[in-house]
């Protein structure tokens, strides 16, 4: 029998129907839904008259709008106030189970499917959100989608689609120490751009990658869409099969033995042949910043922006140039010279309990510097700062000036009241540093946790492995 | 749906790489529970000189005259030419939407993110990818003084500026049946039922732990 991919059996395991042209009809296991991308897709049920296909293959939480001072929807406004009314209204209406706002298992839609055990590996997950790519952490087949097909997916269960090419990332490792998950993808964006993944489906391999936590590969797979791919996605191993165990939507019993047998099929078969393979030597990659307004704009931290000379055409030297201006920094400038207004720790990218953990690690006994306007912390879900708070890590974050906030998206996109003002520059632990993300006007630069909670004592960037 | 009719229009020329989705349309506007309105703020931090939110009269906002939407010559636009990887980010559906309401119909750019083309298919709108070097030559054209209008017929596959000058587009054959006749893909899946409840029916013995609610 031919090698297959890991992709492969995926895809495989979940076509319902083929075409001649190879369109295919695959079948979707986990259907998370959030306020932002599913009013529409609900009232297009509705006006075709039509049911969920299977309701509890769906799973909805409110995120993206929600306030994190309180859990008060009125702190949000009278538009986020409905846009979460509307998807509770929703999910009563057509039956989908819904953690509210005052559930605690609440949180961020891509951590709290892992947390519950909701993401299985070899499922096909969905999600109205590019960062839906996440889940592929546990082995699963996952990736954003747009409105008409959250609508599509409730009504039939499946989505049309056509097979990707698939993409071998390796990471040769082990990595130094102080270099984490997101230091790892930003590596990566930066070798192969943010189009390098572009009708891709990307497989992680390599010490590197089988060294992380499931929280560190989370965090990897998270930023695959910046890498231009849809979906990313690792092996399963004995950390998948731990992290999984008795979570409540998880199977247990004889169900759970036989589940287990058919995960540990979940790799790439010897020999399988990937359309491309890319190799990065983990020992090379320090922690990573961002400069510009892409995640491509990416350095070491030791590093200095580069030079427009550098550039590999005009039209990216112009980007750059542009990027520059907007986020008020010269060329040939070392990243540690770089001051900040805001520290931003959460996200769907970096808030479990892990990176949490890395930070408070930091900031043990330390006082955030004084040209910090804000700095904050949202745990990834109720649970995560559940979690946080019995370790006495909130305690911590707040002894030394952080803010210790209730779980959301938060400023990562900035669509409830947490944003940067124009002109302030943040060291962010999310995943896009685009023009107006966190705010308007704001300047976003991407790091890992650690690194952020370095930043916040500083001042500034600094290598956090030079910490005392 | 409505189906694409082949139509000649008028070419806005956006000169950047990656123009992502909360460039497109940003996140305040997303709070709507609606499809439609969208339009008036496309692209609305670069085409504005102040903050827009949603309810805003947009015709009292003071416009940026720097941004090429707001250049006169390319009022009424309805083909968008841009650069490599656009559409990238957020898988807003808003982004089309947006794009749609404002009045584009066909977009041509040299590379499009994935979810991006995926939902512009959803929405009637056409995008089309060329090489590199035929978009720096329909730049060219479209910033010169004179405007540039295009034929864009789907049938032929074909983008025509005159009798000597044209170009052909691939694209793949199901989307492009599915654009012409207007096709709902969700009525085409629903024709599938039979399809769908067999395979439900094999995999919940091959994996039945995938079809339990154990919480």
């Amino acid at each position: 029998m031919m090698a297959k991919t890991l992709y492969d059996k995926l895809w495989d395991a979940h076509v319902v129907r083929e075409e001649k042209n190879g369109t295919c009809l695959l079948y979707i296991d986990r259907h998370l839904l959030h306020e932002v991308t599913s009013p529409q897709a609900f009232e297009g049920l509705r006006l075709a008259g039509r049911k969920p296909w299977r309701q509890t293959a769906n799973l909805a939480t409110p995120d993206h709008n929600v306030p994190t001072t309180s859990r008060d929807m009125s702190a949000a406004g009278p538009i986020s106030r409905t846009q979460v009314e509307t998807l509770d209204n929703n999910c009563a209406e057509f039956g989908i189970t819904e953690f509210k706002l005052e559930d605690i298992r609440q949180g961020i839609v891509h951590v709290i499917g892992p947390e519950q055990g909701a993401t299985l590996p070899g499922m096909t997950v969905v999600c109205g959100d590019s960062h839906t790519s996440t889940h592929g952490a546990f082995a699963a087949l996952a990736h954003g989608i747009g409105t008409s097909e959250i609508e599509h997916v409730l009504a039939t269960q499946c989505l049309i689609q056509k097979k990707s090419k698939t993409m071998q990332i390796i990471v040769d490792g082990p990595v130094s120490s102080g270099t984490t998950a997101k230091d790892i993808i930003l590596a990566i964006i930066g070798k192969i751009g943010t189009a390098g993944g572009t009708g891709y489906a990307i497989e992680f391999a390599g010490q590197g990658i089988t060294d992380l936590s499931m929280e560190g590969r989370m965090s990897l797979c998270n930023m695959t869409i910046e890498a231009g791919a849809r979906a990313g996605f690792v092996a399963v191993d004995e950390k998948t099969l731990a992290y999984v165990k008795d979570r409540p939507y998880a199977p247990s019993g004889d169900l759970w033995e036989q589940a287990v047998e058919n995960w540990r099929t979940l790799h790439s078969d010897k020999g399988a042949k990937f359309d491309k393979t890319i190799t990065l030597d983990g020992t090379d990659i320090q922690p990573q910043v961002t400069w510009g307004t892409s995640p491509e704009m990416v350095v070491p931290v030791s590093g200095k922006i580069p030079e427009l000379t550098e550039a590999t055409s005009a039209l990216q030297a112009e980007s750059w140039q542009h990027a520059l201006d907007y986020m008020g920094l010269q060329s040939g400038m070392p990243i540690q010279d770089i001051a900040l207004d805001k520290v931003f720790i959460g996200s769907c990218t970096n808030s479990r309990i892990e990176d949490l953990r890395a930070a408070a690690e930091v900031l043990k006994g330390e006082k955030v510097a004084a040209n910090i306007k804000l700095a904050m912390v949202v745990p990834g879900s109720g649970l995560v700062k559940r979690q946080a708070e019995s370790e006495g890590l909130d305690q911590l974050f707040i002894a030394a000036g952080f803010e210790w906030r209730q779980p959301g998206c938060s400023m990562c996109l900035a669509m409830n009241p947490d944003r940067l003002e124009p002109g302030e520059r943040c060291a962010s632990t999310s995943n896009r540093n685009f023009e107006g993300r966190q705010g308007q006007g704001g300047r976003t630069h991407l790091v890992s946790p650690a690194m952020a909670a370095a930043a916040a004592i500083t001042g500034h960037f600094v290598d956090v492995r030079e910490l005392s | 749906m409505n189906k694409f009719e082949s139509f000649t229009g008028l070419v806005c020329p956006l000169d950047r790489a990656n123009v992502d989705t909360d460039a497109i349309i940003p996140k305040q506007f997303l709070k709507s529970t609606q499809r439609s309105g969208f339009g008036p703020n496309l692209f609305d931090e670069w085409r504005y000189l102040d903050h827009g939110e949603p309810g805003m009269d947009n015709h009292l906002r003071p416009t940026n005259p720097r941004f090429v939407l707001n250049d006169p010559r390319y009022e009424d636009a309805d083909i968008l030419l841009a650069r490599e990887n656009f559409g990238c980010g957020s898988s807003r559906e808003h982004a089309p939407w947006a794009l749609l309401d404002y009045g584009f119909k066909v977009l041509i750019a040299p590379s499009f993110a994935d979810i991006f083309y995926n939902n512009c298919f959803k929405n009637g709108i056409l995008p089309i990818t060329l090489p590199t070097e035929q978009i720096d030559q329909l730049f060219e054209l479209a910033t010169n003084d004179a405007a540039l209008e295009l034929s864009i017929n789907l049938t032929t596959q074909t983008i025509q500026q005159d009798e000597q000058t044209h170009w052909s587009f691939d694209i793949d054959l199901f989307r492009k049946h599915c654009l012409l006749e207007g096709l709902d893909d969700i009525d085409l899946t629903l024709q599938h039922v039979d399809d769908i409840k067999a395979y439900e029916k094999k995999r919940t013995q091959q994996a039945p732990w995938l079809f339990t609610q154990n919480h």
